[in-house]
């Protein structure tokens, strides 16, 4: 099988697209990253296997599309069975797919108003971003990683977000370590990972992204 | 299964709480309901799913799974009998987007479309028939999402044949339009008339009555 049948629709800042990235590093799979420029227009590939959200990350495997990123990770993991993301036992996985949902629901979100927020709601909104946090450790309880003594699926949905806590951080006046010191650990072990080192970018370059987009966007 | 203890904690107009009861039910698993008095939420429910409080919430043998597309997915899992997802990677993958469609798209769009009143409610209840529309196209030819038999994604969908109808009738609105989307049109009648589905929709005029008084609450505030 060569880096052909597998193509990343991908760019280098999106967390969700790092979930992918580091997945298909976890299971070995080779695979061809096609950079999106979202701002400049999206191709014409993005838009015919996208069609419904014309978003990224989407993977083309052997030609047919899948999208969504977490969808896309449960793919890669049941596509390619070795080492496997998600446990085995039902009720475990249930476990690691709710905690994907509210992590999904809430971080990146959570995240954002912060950038997007000035004074009172700013406030506001890094209490919110804390509470999410807070949920975050809860999940995460003393283990390693949040399925256990593994590097896993929920790891691997949570940790491309982190590269835009220092921008968070700096918005929002506040320490991710000061309220949330395990998932802080959590973060530190994660990036001693080969997979993870080298996929999630440089927390700097997600700051200086942010400030132009927060400038395109308007938000001044 | 002897010895196994599988309980549902519900709502009876609830329709992620009707999926549940779906699937248990076409697995033939044998379980206690427990009726949640909403809004009062029971301290069991608020135990066994304290990051959301909200039902369905499926209790096995003392562990608790909540979020209803979750549930599903453990419960296929766990009962392996009359499969719920298909078998191949990529038809599972399929069938999750559609399911998360509904739910991201679909629900916010119809529940809009209940809630607000003059332009705004047209506006919500066109998007609401695009998105319903754009669900139809994964229906094909087929006569379920699953091809021959209910799967995943008619469960996931199939509320909306029920709940769409009484937003159409108390909000006046249009959602389901039966000749812009006649295959999705069909599909509704033929889903809740499906043998083991029908006999756990909850009763019509019951159900619009309940619907119709949830509006006059959220129309009352906002006028």
């Amino acid at each position: 099988m060569s880096a052909e049948d597998v193509v990343l629709l991908d760019c280098w800042v999106s967390p969700f697209c790092m979930r992918v990235k580091i997945a298909l590093e976890e299971k070995g799979i080779q695979y061809e990253e096609r950079a999106e420029d979202l701002f400049g227009g999206k191709s014409e590939l993005l838009l015919t296997s996208n069609p419904i959200y014309t978003k990224v990350p989407v993977l083309v495997h052997k030609g047919k599309p899948v999208c969504e990123s977490s969808i896309i990770v449960g793919y890669v993991d049941e596509t390619w069975a070795s080492p496997p993301l998600l446990p085995s036992s039902p009720y475990a996985r249930a476990q690691a797919k709710f905690q994907a949902d509210y992590i999904d629901k809430k971080l990146f979100d959570a995240g954002s108003s912060i950038w997007r927020t000035k004074g009172e709601a700013q406030e506001v909104a890094v209490k919110d971003f804390i509470e999410v946090l807070k949920q975050l450790e809860k999940f995460l309880g003393d283990k390693d990683f949040f399925g256990g003594d593994s590097f896993g699926f929920v790891d691997i949905i949570t940790i491309g977000i982190t590269s835009w806590f220092s921008a968070y951080e700096i918005f929002g006046n506040f320490k991710v370590e000061d309220h949330a010191p395990k998932l802080s650990a959590w973060i530190n072990r994660c990036m001693q990972r080969k997979t993870v080192a080298k996929v999630i970018p440089d927390p700097e370059k997600v700051y200086e992204f942010v400030i132009n987009l927060k400038k395109m966007m308007g938000f001044e | 299964m002897s010895g196994e203890s599988v309980k549902l904690l519900g709502y009876w107009a609830s329709p992620f709480a009707l999926r549940v009861k779906w699937a248990l039910k076409l697995k033939e698993i044998e379980y206690q309901y427990v009726e949640e008095d909403l809004p009062n939420k029971s301290p069991l429910l608020l135990r066994y799913n304290p990051v959301h409080k909200r039902v369905p919430v499926l209790v096995h043998d003392g562990k608790p799974v909540a979020e209803s597309l979750i549930i599903l997915e453990y419960i296929d899992e766990t009962w392996k009998h009359n499969p719920i997802l298909p078998q191949d990677p990529y038809e599972r993958a399929q069938a999750r987007f559609w399911a998360g469609f509904i739910d991201e798209k679909c629900v916010p769009a119809i529940m809009s479309a209940f809630t607000n009143q003059g332009e705004e409610k047209e506006k919500a209840a066109k998007e609401a028939r695009e998105n319903l529309k754009t669900l139809e196209s994964a229906l094909g030819g087929k006569d379920f999402f699953g091809g021959e038999t209910v799967g995943f994604v008619d469960i996931a969908a199939g509320w909306i044949g029920l709940w769409a109808r009484n937003v159409e009738e108390i909000a006046e609105v249009n959602l389901i339009d039966a000749e812009t989307m006649p295959l999705l049109n069909a599909w509704f009648g033929r889903v809740l008339e499906a043998p083991v589905l029908k006999e756990c929709v909850p009763p019509r005029d019951k159900l619009l009555e309940h619907n119709r008084g949830f509006h006059k609450i959220l129309t009352a505030a906002s006028s």
